[in-house]
């Protein structure tokens, strides 16, 4: 009788803590559909002149990791993230690009100019239409990806608290596991 | 006058829709209207509880423009589906498709409400048993007879 009397406060309590661990969550990290697939197939301008900034074809490779970072001069985060994308550019057996998401050339190059640029090389997305191939919906987003497959995507800027805690381990684990 | 008034703001509110912002809408009506239809069905993926078909974000009118250019190619509505989904998962469909991972979202009120209506049944057939009166004594009925019979 007592327990009975009690009961309604417990169900209450115990969806007061679901509701609020629910609001703690991030509504922007949801799981992505990409994992596990292969890069799609594209083909980007570089930032200066013509031909082939970058395209799928240079995400093949088996030697190393490779990191795609989406970023535009007119994103925030993509400062605050910048410092640590210089570290990953710097690591060994990976290989950092960027593909600038919607954002003219010129703003792109001076972006990359006064901040450093970390990648090995860049493609534009002026339409933003590769993006979407790439199921983003907004920089700064990050894959990872081994022998031409998507293994991992980072939502949101990299903080560098995170690489230690979060991306220097799937690095890791991503190149231990070559032998397979 | 004014109930037509009425009707007629409400009507063109329910035309408020992002799409007035495109310029590029297909030139045939019922593609238009197959494409808007598909529309209605994703989620705006940066505003979170809105279709495309609401939204003047950028990457909404972005996805608009796919759905129109793939709607003109012939691409049916699954097709035009599967695109979005192999690329951000079933998320982008404001109605998600039952599957076993989210069947607990999809019957758990009507699971609940079972719970609910067992539990207000009982109450009721409880309460309706106690409030039932005991039956009257002897004595008692001697007097309701002769409360009645004074008053005849």
């Amino acid at each position: 009788m007592q327990f009975k009397r009690f009961l309604p406060l417990f169900i209450f309590a115990g969806l007061f803590v679901v509701f609020i661990i629910g609001l703690t969550l991030n509504p922007r990290e949801v799981p992505s559909a990409m994992i596990n697939k292969p890069v799609p197939e594209f083909s980007l301008p570089p930032l200066k002149g013509d031909g082939v900034g970058l395209s799928s074809a240079d995400l093949k490779d088996s030697e190393n990791i490779i990191i795609i970072n989406f970023f535009a001069s007119w994103c925030g985060p993509c400062r605050v993230e910048h410092p640590s994308l210089e570290i990953l550019g710097k690591m060994d057996g990976v290989k950092l690009f960027g593909i600038a998401y919607k954002d003219l050339p010129r703003n792109s190059i001076s972006f990359l100019k006064s901040l450093g640029n970390p990648y090995a090389k860049v493609g534009t997305d002026l339409k933003g239409r590769t993006a979407i191939d790439w199921g983003v919906t907004g920089t700064p987003e990050t894959f990872f990806i081994k022998n031409g497959i998507i293994r991992y995507q980072h939502i949101g800027p990299i903080y560098e608290s995170q690489i230690t805690e979060k991306i220097a381990p799937i690095i890791k684990e991503l190149k231990e596991e070559s032998g397979s | 006058m004014r109930f037509l008034l009425t009707l007629l703001f409400i009507g063109l509110s329910l035309n408020a829709f992002a799409i007035g912002v495109d310029l590029k809408k297909l030139p045939d009506p019922v593609m238009e209207a197959r494409a808007q239809h598909i529309m209605k069905e994703l989620r705006c993926l940066v505003c979170q509880n809105q279709s495309i078909i609401d939204s003047d974000a950028e990457l909404a009118g972005d996805l608009r423009a796919i759905v129109r250019e793939q709607v003109a190619m012939g691409k049916n509505h699954e097709q035009i589906i599967e695109f979005m989904t192999s690329r951000y998962g079933d998320w982008i469909l404001l109605k998600p498709p039952f599957k076993a991972s989210n069947a607990l979202l999809w019957l758990g009120p009507l699971f609940l409400l079972l719970i609910g209506g067992f539990l207000v049944f009982r109450t009721i057939r409880q309460s309706a048993n106690s409030a039932k009166a005991d039956p009257l004594s002897a004595e008692e009925e001697k007097r309701l007879k002769q409360i009645i019979e004074d008053r005849g």
